[in-house]
């Protein structure tokens, strides 16, 4: 339902603010100043990636290695009765494990204990690609014959596929902040709109991959692709009953993560360690592409609906805003998925009167997880086309109606955090909007549809569709995004980032962080380097292997520069003064390698101390949710072919905020592939479901961006740096994801006249949208239009607390859901990206 | 099984194996050349792209049977100086930021070779439909395509 109340008059534009005078726009090729030396470093491990040497997972040899491989359900949800194996096969020379084989608990430790590793017989399945049981042989054809001897006996149960109607409740937030009632009552227009977003897979090019290997001390060794070392440590563990020496986690070269290899990692390298540990042998377990996308996480499909009061003027004064996010079969990391959708949810927008209330329930499909954005993207979406909405619905621009509601120093965000610096939201949407031309490209768009308009011969579309079927359009978005962990996250985790001079005279970075294309190995030596004043070449990092280096935290929510970066910096400034000291002053580069003879090796291990004057209370959800906010602004130029609903996105403008530039090629590179992955977001990546299953589940029907599909992108970085940080950086890979989605979709809505409320914008919803044809099919399986009231109705239900649906549960399961004031379990340094 | 004789980046090759095993195993398993990636197996990502007698193939789709008697070229030939410096290709790639994981690297610069071997040079939209067949997901192509610029415009 939506109700408009049409503006009686129009506003003058007012003049932008300039909110933060100390940011400083770099432009393309030139160096952040006072930070790298010289010219930018190439990549580290560039060389070996461009001549083959890179040892990715499956590209590792290991001697007498077997393969191991996943026998799933084929069912939603169904009572895993029996497995058989058939009698007249030659089981000898293949390795079987069940449920029964797992030596510690049969749980994938994550934030709530809900996820089995394998459903033991007897127990309850809940999506169709759940692990059952493994096998392992020494080829792959023993292997292949033995998966075809295998028969599941299961009985189907009534599965859940509708996120609003499922009972079991993930976790729940509300943010409140002034008076709802008396902002209503204060509009002079409320505009309700509901949105509705599907899956995206990460879609990484390199599968998942882990090889397990038995060590002579009963330990085992994993080798993988992977984001987090220590999350999969820290299940290995639990599950294989190893102390922390005898769980051994290293990172192969990882061919892309996106937060598709923060959580799903965890479960793979049980499985091959429990082979592994049957066999004695390395277990090779490498999914191909149709298992990847089949069993692993997606983006968590959400419905949001707003209800926004507004005063002629464009002020808004009034935001009431549901979420619902469907977490699928397990929790994994959805509650913090959750919490940073709810953060988000009112965009980059000042407004006194604020509810936000979200909730994120079970249903029968793979589990969805991290991935890029972590939550904002969907909601920022939402929260974008609302305003675009209003703009149009005032006479707007929908360049005006965002400067004047955007943050700017001093204003208070729901959680009642007051931006206290670095905020940029002003500087990149001017500069987004003036390389663009926005303004000017805008009037020439609409004075066409107007042209255009009322003309048309396709039935029931106003549309054009002769000589002059290709209409054009751009479109603008602008959101923040918070940088780091979520609340008090980072004070939870606890990194440690360590710098030490060997007694070799080497100088040698110490992290978990891993590098999975964005660049962690190329700033990390250049942040030490120039910390150190010596050759970005004489700083060496170790190999991101649980025996060598210490837990750093995950390498999530574009943490690593912003976080662990700075704890580089203050490792190094400490290791310099503790060297220059003992030798009377004189400077670090010029007598390090004789202190290394003279005083043997030294170590710095620098610990997270919470940021000055970040408070954020879990239990209230109220305070500083993160240090700073990153700012993103982008405009799209799409061409829309009317007759088709072919949508091609020509150019996009970004520009970016993220604190201080280390590296502006990587930096570039992050704004670019984050635009292009938020493109195919919102115009051509969909999952298709039937019964849970997914229909799409190889690449040939899964499609993301090719060169073709991929507009030139013009990247801007603009720096407000983050005053509590050593070197003021605020993490750059996430911005870019929050605002391609609105920015095409508002673009498209230029072009036709349409609003698309759903993502992605094919070409099927286009012409729905234009009214050419009839509606389609909301993604993911999502209920339809008009589903505010169903919203409405799942948001106030009542929160049973979630139970353990295994029958050999805890007999009193902790409480699944949000932050409550005796829940301590949620958000205890379990996050993002 | 059968023998079959090719040449993989100017040496001669023999392989005894099954006539339809994929050129993509030969290469990494009983050659060990692993430099060749596998994305998708069915010809979608093109991470596995090799040159079969100059053209780029996907050799997760070539049957090793094919490619008797042809010239076999793979990233681990991309290299000058014998293998010990990176060749003008490669260097452009490192200098502009076209490869990031580099899962998709090996494939994208077989495809980029190709291109550049029949002449191709610095338009943008003649770069974009060489790599078409190449997927990336970490560039938005930006650089691989500045990349390859640089690399039509100078070296090659």
């Amino acid at each position: 339902m939506t109700i408009r109340t049409p503006p009686s008059r129009t506003t003058t534009p007012v003049a932008p603010r300039r909110s933060a005078p100390d940011a400083l726009v770099v432009r393309r090729g030139e160096i952040a100043p006072g930070r790298a030396r010289g010219a930018a470093p190439l990549r580290r491990e560039g060389p070996s990636k461009l001549t083959g040497e890179a040892k990715y997972a499956d590209d590792l040899v290991f001697p007498g290695a077997w393969f191991g491989t996943t026998i799933r359900s084929t069912d939603a949800r169904a009572r895993f009765v029996a497995i058989d194996l058939d009698p007249a096969f030659d089981w000898s020379k293949v390795a079987v494990v069940t449920a029964a084989d797992i030596p510690g608990d049969n749980i994938v430790s994550l934030i709530s204990d809900d996820q089995p590793v394998l459903v033991p017989v007897g127990g309850e399945i809940q999506h169709h690609a759940e692990p059952l049981l493994l096998l392992a042989a020494a080829d792959r054809e023993t292997l292949r014959a033995a998966r075809r001897r295998v028969t599941v006996r299961t009985e189907k149960l009534a599965p859940e596929f509708d996120p609003l109607a499922s009972d079991h409740v993930f976790a729940h937030y509300e943010i409140a902040a002034g008076d709802l009632d008396k902002g209503f009552a204060e509009a002079d227009l409320v505009l309700e709109g509901t949105y509705r977003v599907g899956h995206q897979e990460q879609l990484y090019i390199e599968n998942n991959a882990m090889i397990a290997v038995p060590r002579e001390d009963g330990g085992l060794a994993v080798h993988g692709s992977l984001q987090c070392p220590y999350y999969i440590h820290k299940a290995l563990k639990r599950s294989l009953r190893l102390n922390d020496s005898q769980a051994q986690v290293v990172q192969a070269e990882t061919g892309g993560g996106f937060g598709g290899k923060e959580e799903y990692p965890s479960i793979i390298a049980i499985h091959a360690a429990l082979l592994a540990r049957k066999t004695g042998k390395p277990v090779r377990m490498i999914y191909d592409r149709h298992e990847d996308l089949s069993a692993t996480t997606k983006r968590h499909p959400a419905i949001v609906t707003h209800r926004t009061g507004v005063k002629l003027d464009g002020t808004l004064v009034a935001q009431d805003i549901d979420v619902v996010m469907d977490g699928g079969a397990y929790c994994t990391l959805t509650p913090v998925v959750l919490s940073r959708g709810a953060i988000h949810a009112g965009g980059p927008y000042r407004c006194p009167n604020v509810r936000i209330r979200a909730r994120a329930t079970r249903t029968n499909t793979p589990p969805n997880g991290a991935f890029r954005g972590f939550g904002a993207p969907q909601v920022e979406f939402a929260a974008e086309l609302q305003i675009d909405r209003l703009a149009e619905d005032l006479g707007l621009s929908p360049l005006e109606i965002r400067r004047r509601n955007l943050y700017q120093v001093g204003d208070t965000t729901p959680t009642g955090q007051v931006l206290r610096d670095s905020v940029a939201a002003s500087e990149v949407l001017e500069r987004a909007a003036e390389a663009a031309e926005f303004e000017g490209v805008r009037a020439r768009t609409t004075a066409s549809r107007v042209r255009r308009g009322g003309s048309g011969i396709v039935p029931t579309s106003s549309h054009t569709t002769g000589p002059d079927r290709i209409a054009s359009g751009i479109g603008i978005a602008l959101a923040w995004h918070g940088a780091g962990f979520t609340g008090s996250g980072e004070v939870k985790l606890a990194s440690v980032a360590s710098v030490e001079l060997g007694a070799d005279g080497r100088i040698r970075i110490l992290t978990g962080s891993t590098e999975m294309g964005q660049g962690t190995k190329t700033i990390f030596p250049q942040l030490v380097a120039e910390e150190l004043g010596v050759a970005y070449d004489d700083v060496e990092i170790a190999p991101q292997d649980t025996a060598i280096v210490p837990d750093s935290g995950p390498t999530v929510a574009s943490r690593t520069a912003m976080v662990v970066g700075g704890l580089l910096i203050k490792a190094a400034q400490r290791l310099r003064a503790q060297v220059e000291e003992r030798n009377n002053g004189q400077d670090f580069a010029a007598v390090y390698r004789d202190d290394a003879v003279t005083h043997g090796p030294t170590r710095i291990d620098q610990q997270f101390e919470p940021y000055p004057g970040v408070h954020f209370d879990d239990a209230t959800y109220h305070g500083d949710a993160y240090p700073a906010f990153g700012w993103a602004a982008c405009v799209a130029s799409v061409d829309v072919d009317l007759d088709s609903g072919e949508v091609t996105v020509r150019d996009v403008v970004a520009a970016d905020d993220i604190g201080k530039v280390i590296h502006p090629t990587l930096a570039e590179g992050q704004v670019e592939g984050g635009t292009l992955q938020a493109i195919g977001y919102a115009t051509i990546e969909e999952i298709k479901l039937r019964d849970g299953r997914y229909l799409n589940d190889r690449l040939a029907t899964y499609i993301i961006p090719t060169s073709l599909d991929a507009p030139r992108i013009t990247s801007i970085l603009v720096e407000a740096p983050l005053a509590s940080a050593p070197h003021g950086a605020k993490g750059v890979g996430e911005l870019p994801m929050d605002v391609g989605a609105p920015a095409v979709v508002a673009a498209i809505h230029d072009a036709t006249g349409a609003w698309v409320h759903d993502l992605p914008a094919t070409p099927e919803r286009i012409l729905a949208a234009m009214g050419a044809t009839p509606p389609t099919e909301p993604p993911a399986g999502l209920p339809g239009r008009d589903a505010a009231e169903d919203v409405e109705a799942a948001i106030e239900a009542p929160i049973d607390e979630g139970t353990d649906p295994r029958p050999d549960a805890p007999t009193d399961p902790l409480p699944l859901r949000g932050p409550g004031p005796d829940d301590s379990r949620v958000d205890d340094g379990w996050h993002e990206k | 099984m059968s023998a079959f004789h090719f040449s993989v980046n100017g040496d001669p090759v023999e392989v005894d194996a099954p006539g339809m095993r994929r050129l993509l195993d030969v290469l990494r398993e009983d050659l060990g050349l692993t430099g060749t990636k596998e994305g998708c197996g069915e010809g979608e990502c093109g991470a596995c792209t090799v040159l079969v007698d100059g053209a780029a193939v996907d050799s997760c789709l070539v049957p090793v049977c094919q490619v008797e008697g042809s010239e076999v070229r793979t990233v681990e030939g991309l290299a000058s100086a014998g293998g010990a410096a990176l060749g003008p290709l490669q260097q452009a790639f490192l200098e502009a930021g076209g490869a990031q994981c580099g899962i998709c690297t090996p494939g994208m610069l077989m495809a980029a070779r190709a291109y550049l071997d029949d002449g191709g040079g610095t338009d943008e939209d003649a770069i974009r439909e060489a790599i078409a067949g190449n997927l990336c997901r970490c560039t938005g192509y930006t650089k691989i395509i500045e990349a390859i610029a640089i690399a039509a415009g100078g070296d090659r």
